[in-house]
């Protein structure tokens, strides 16, 4: 017993050291964040600096890195919205309906899920140049209206969780169909769009290379965008401005993880051994 | 079941519409502009068809079979410490004669990398690990444990280990997760049989945990592979967006997006893009038959 106990705090011990290592980079983020340029040449210290607010206004000098986040705040709930809603619509027409083609679609959906998203991004450069869309959001959102994950995703979870009998009931008392998808399918469905809703989310979130390949104005830039805009600016000089501008894309969605993680995580462990 | 119900076509039309506008039509659009050398202006109108030679110039293309081994090497390396990092943790975790506490929040704060973006992350690491003035360099010298300043990203072996090794920092969270769950779920009535036949901790290792893991060690592997064969946001902006040094981050999207966006060859870009659907299908297949004929034996 008491070699277990002595094992256990070296475990410890060690997966503490670990969770310092993963947040050393973030700690020197924050700390670089508030120290002027010429500090940080001079080396590295463990105390913050007092330079976080001129740091700061040589930032949103040259970058507006708040419209980077509204920006990319605007695509990804849109992303997510459109994602869960028609989804759903679709994940619930293949469930409860049967017709022509239903096999036919299904197994596309899940030839299209092993398809690299790069396969088509020269094409949806050229179709959204052709559509006159080429440096606005529509390439990125319109897109997310057919997810085939998401589909395959909340289907899944329809055929387990949702009584049919709710459905017929529901006919004879005269609702119609869509009304009952908002009514009946959609609540059943919750827990599912919440779960794809944050995958969703951070994935738009994180999309670096479609909107790199769509954005041409600097005002629309997502925030990754902006990060990699801001390597070759006036900003990148000053290396306190620099950190400031990682740690502002950093930090605000790590506030967000720290409320939603057991969440996040739970969706995680479920999805994994289920599929 | 309602049969054949009219609504249902109306229900998956704007599914239908969309996925062939947006997902199917680019797809095909993208094989036609790698017949031709289309240069990305005008439109389809001005690409002209070449035939195959895009796809001859592919296997003959010594940059990109280099771009194809940086890619399969970043991810190598990423993917066995990222395991067995993960691998380690979770079978610390999932230890019945260890029960160790706080699972919950050990899970939280290893997983929080994921959600980070990218490119953020690369170009934070992009000033870290700067030669004269990163804040890697100087601890380590402050520390006493390098005499001189290390040039990470001026050479090839650094600067592939080190996208590697920020891969693995920030995903290991999520292997780690999907492990301990695969785990969690194996029956405790084999390990204590094991135990009763006096079975070792290395043989119930062996013969019950990674056995029963299977299913889950393939899936985190086929979603590793597929990820990996895509790496483009750190090797972009880790160093100077064209795969420096000496190419050595020069990964097969890095050059597709290169040869399309930078350069204007669409012709080619859209090639280099079948080219990496190409592997992507063969490392899958290979994987599955892989995994599937040790099960059968």
């Amino acid at each position: 017993m008491k070699k277990i106990s002595v094992a256990k705090t070296f475990i410890y011990i060690a997966l503490v050291l670990l969770v310092v290592i993963c947040f050393i980079p973030f700690y020197m983020m924050i700390i670089n964040a508030t120290r002027t340029n010429s500090e940080i040449l001079q080396g590295f210290t463990v105390i913050p600096g007092a330079a976080i607010f001129e740091n700061y206004q040589t930032l949103i000098s040259y970058m507006d890195v708040w419209r980077g986040f509204t920006n990319s705040l605007i695509v990804a709930v849109s992303v997510t919205i459109l994602n869960a809603y028609f989804s759903a619509l679709t994940a619930f027409a293949l469930v409860v309906y049967d017709f022509k083609w239903k096999n036919v679609i299904f197994v596309t959906f899940l030839v299209m899920m092993m398809v690299p998203g790069q396969l088509g991004l020269i094409g949806l450069y050229d179709l959204s140049e052709a559509l006159g869309m080429l440096d606005t959001y529509w390439p990125l959102i319109i897109p997310a209206i057919a997810a085939p994950f998401t589909v395959f995703f909340f289907r899944q979870y329809l055929i387990t969780t949702m009584p049919m009998s709710l459905l017929e009931a529901g006919r004879i008392d005269g609702a119609s169909e869509i009304h009952m998808f908002h009514r009946i399918v959609l609540p059943i469905l919750m827990p599912a769009i919440a779960t794809m809703g944050i995958f969703t989310f951070i994935g738009s979130w994180n999309n670096y290379i479609t909107p790199l390949v769509i954005l041409r104005s600097p005002e629309l830039f997502t925030l990754p965008v902006m990060m990699g805009a801001l390597r070759g600016s006036p900003v990148a000089s000053n290396l306190g401005a620099m950190y400031l501008g990682i740690a502002i894309s950093v930090v605000p969605i790590m506030i967000a993880f720290l409320f939603l993680s057991r969440y996040i995580i739970n969706s995680i462990s479920s999805g994994a051994v289920k599929g | 079941m309602a049969k054949n119900n009219r609504r249902a076509y109306l229900f998956i039309a704007p599914f239908v519409i969309v996925f062939l506008i947006f997902n199917i039509y680019p797809i095909f659009l993208t094989f036609y502009y790698s017949l031709t050398n289309y240069s990305g202006m005008g439109g389809i109108a001005n690409a002209e068809f070449v035939g195959i030679s895009n796809y001859v110039r592919l296997v003959t293309d010594t940059y990109f079979y280099e771009a194809f081994l940086n890619t399969i090497q970043i991810w190598g390396f990423n993917f066995v410490v990222q395991m067995l990092i993960a691998l380690g943790l979770a079978l610390l975790f999932s230890d019945i004669r260890l029960k160790l506490r706080g699972v919950s929040i050990f899970r939280a704060l290893f997983y929080l990398p994921n959600i980070i973006t990218i490119a953020s992350v690369a170009l934070l690491f992009n000033i870290l690990l700067d030669w004269n003035h990163g804040a890697l360099n100087q601890m380590l010298l402050s520390l006493g444990l390098i005499d001189s300043p290390i040039n990470w990203l001026n050479s090839p072996a650094y600067a592939q280990s080190a996208v590697a090794l920020i891969g693995a920092w920030m995903w290991f969270g999520n292997s780690f997760i999907i492990l301990l769950a695969g785990i969690s779920g194996i029956s405790r009535d084999y390990y204590e049989a094991a135990l009763i036949d006096g079975a070792n901790w290395w043989k119930s290792f062996t013969n019950i945990t990674l056995p029963q893991l299977k299913p889950i060690l393939l899936y985190v592997l086929i979603t590793s592979i597929i990820g990996g064969l895509q790496l483009f946001d750190l090797p972009m902006l880790l160093t100077d967006t064209r795969g420096a040094p000496q190419g050595s981050l020069n990964t097969m999207v890095l050059y597709l997006y290169n040869q399309a966006f930078r350069y204007n060859n669409f012709g080619y870009g859209a090639t280099l893009a079948y080219g990496l659907f190409i592997i992507t299908v063969i490392f899958s297949a290979i994987t599955f038959r892989t995994m599937y004929r040790r099960e059968v034996r």
